[in-house]
């Protein structure tokens, strides 16, 4: 009887997730769509937990409850506590928790199988095995991804021909599990698939740009959802299934969404991307020379314009400067200056993110508006204000074939009357290519950290 | 040949069953505006916490006098809970800016 409830609880649970996904594709109903997938997995964990046929000793019971206990404490605050420009690390650390558990599975079960002697069926070794690899390589992954979110490990590390090093251990990883698989296996290769798959994940991340990491934790994301899957396959549980190969399936495509809208395939996001092709073919003639221009000349031009666009990046989000933007848009808006942002699909290379850090800041939802609505409208524009971004705007995306983001959809900003760019130096953008648009006569550079920078003018503007 | 050919053949359901997720995961992503694209994320990051109720289910099974096991569990349970806690709370501390004021 408690079994087939039990089959009911996992039915809802997968219902709610398929359910909760649809509406999150939805700005109206997300967050609801959100809440229903969290009350599946509820009634799937209680149900997992309660409905259970057999008896348990009270120790195990114990140890169930003091570890979700003290599992949703810790998540809940530090989920709660962080800064919303530390959102994408957080998200990573989650995703790598989620593959370690899978991992942990893994490991338990074969503890058990060698321990009782009992034959494991291939098709279970072989979700076993995967699971093992698979969880590792997402946990080790997400944690590097977490450190060079973090600041910790800025610098992509390549070691030499690491593309040739990492496929062998790929295929080396391949190799050992089959071997495992076919041979049965013990506990102490056990332990050295983990830590191989562990080093593996570590590998597959450590070349890889800072800039570049939230495809890399959208493409873990979905590994870790491989991983739950091979679990479900394990113990013929539907809602792991659901839950796994859903997430596994969306998280795949979302990666290569997120590819899209940077105009790289995965590919070249994964195997390093703008080595020498764009670079030793002496990139584009830098012609004319940059103008600097002052806080105070800032503050005039603004003041005195009638329309601004405000172009958000990357280096907005990193100085945290995303109130003052905001101070900056009210006062300019009190003055009779139309402000709007421009902001473009990958926006401090997180889609979508440069939206949540404006709207944590308050800003109008309505005064958002994505690159295809306002390029159009930048032609009328009086003055552009770059704020920490670069390549999104770069011309050569238009103009230059042979730049590596030649094709890559950008915020026409040249075409606005003047343009102010502020950057902290003149070094290059991510993708290590000169800008265009800094040379051009109706740019003025104003340099300097965004927050402190837009915070003097706020100062500025204020005397006026 | 003949062991590929009689797994498929035992595990037809899970197989459609797999399939079926498979599309209905690229169906109800499709479409989605790049503004929702992090939030989305994050949500099928708390999702993949699902994987807890392997863990669950493991430490129920697990024999009480065997410590390596109960420890491994354990934190099997801990970790699939800050995956499935932390997921669901971020991702609505997200969608919560996107509200129209």
């Amino acid at each position: 009887m408690s079994q087939y409830i039990l089959e009911i609880c996992y039915l809802i649970g997968s219902v709610t997730f398929i359910m909760g996904l649809k509406m999150m594709g939805n700005a109206k109903t997300a967050r609801k769509g959100n809440l229903i997938g969290a009350a599946g997995m509820t009634i799937a964990i209680l149900g997992t937990i309660f409905l259970f046929d057999k008896e348990v000793s009270g120790i195990i019971y114990g140890l169930i409850f003091g570890a979700i206990a003290l599992g949703t404490i810790i998540g809940w605050s530090t989920a709660k506590r962080v800064q919303m420009t530390k959102m994408p690390e957080l998200v990573s650390m989650f995703n790598g928790m989620g593959g370690a558990c899978a991992a942990l599975i893994s490991l338990i079960e074969l503890n058990h199988h060698y321990h009782t002697g009992e034959a494991a069926q291939t098709g279970m070794m072989i979700a076993i095995v995967a699971g093992l690899i698979i969880g590792t390589v997402s946990f080790s992954g997400s944690i590097i991804a977490y450190l060079k979110l973090n600041g910790t490990m800025n610098k992509p590390v390549r070691l030499p021909s690491y593309n040739v090093i990492n496929t062998i251990v790929m295929i080396g990883m391949f190799a050992f599990g089959a071997y495992f698989v076919y041979t049965g296996g013990n506990m102490m290769l056990a332990y050295l698939m983990f830590f191989a798959a562990a080093v593996y994940g570590i590998l597959f991340t450590v070349p890889i740009g800072g800039a570049d990491m939230p495809v890399v934790i959208s493409l873990l994301n979905s590994f870790t959802g491989l991983a739950a899957a091979f679990g479900g396959f394990l113990y013929d549980n539907k809602v792991m299934l659901t839950g796994g190969i859903l997430v596994g399936s969306a998280g795949t495509l979302l990666t290569l969404v997120m590819c899209k809208a940077m105009n790289r395939p995965l590919s070249n996001v994964i195997f390093g991307a703008f080595g020498g092709g764009g670079e030793s073919s002496g990139g584009p003639d830098v012609k004319g020379s940059i103008k600097d221009m002052t806080v105070s000349d800032a503050s005039i031009l603004l003041n005195y314009s009638k329309k601004v666009v405000i172009v958000p990046g990357y280096g907005l989000a990193v100085a945290q400067a995303q109130h003052v933007i905001h101070e900056l848009e009210t006062l300019l808006e009190e003055r009779g200056v139309e402000v709007k942002y421009a902001i473009h699909p990958v926006a401090g290379r997180m889609p979508g993110h440069m939206n949540v850090l404006l709207a944590e800041s308050n800003v109008d939802y309505g005064k958002l508006v994505e690159m295809d609505e306002i390029n159009p409208e930048l032609e009328h524009t009086d003055v552009v204000l770059v704020v920490g971004a670069n390549d999104v705007v770069n011309p050569a995306a238009k103009t230059d074939p042979s730049s590596p983001i030649y094709g890559m959809p950008i915020l026409e900003v040249d075409k606005a009357k003047n343009i102010i760019v502020n950057k902290r130096s003149m070094s290059a953008g991510y993708a290590g290519i000169e800008n265009l648009l800094f040379y051009d006569p109706k740019t003025s550079m104003l340099f300097g950290d965004a927050k402190k920078a837009l915070t003097q003018l706020v100062a500025e503007l204020k005397t006026l | 040949m003949e062991n590929i050919l009689s797994f498929i053949g035992e595990n037809k359901e899970i197989i459609y069953f797999v399939v079926l997720s498979i599309f209905v995961g690229v169906e109800v992503i499709g479409g989605v505006p790049t503004v929702l694209h992090t939030p989305l994320m994050s949500g099928a990051n708390a999702i993949h916490g699902v994987v807890i109720v392997g863990a669950i289910y493991v430490m129920l099974n697990v024999d009480p006098t065997d410590y390596l096991a109960l420890t491994l569990g354990f934190l099997a349970v801990l970790l699939g809970t800050l995956n499935v806690v932390g997921g669901f709370v971020v991702t609505d501390r997200m969608l919560e800016m996107f509200k129209k004021k």
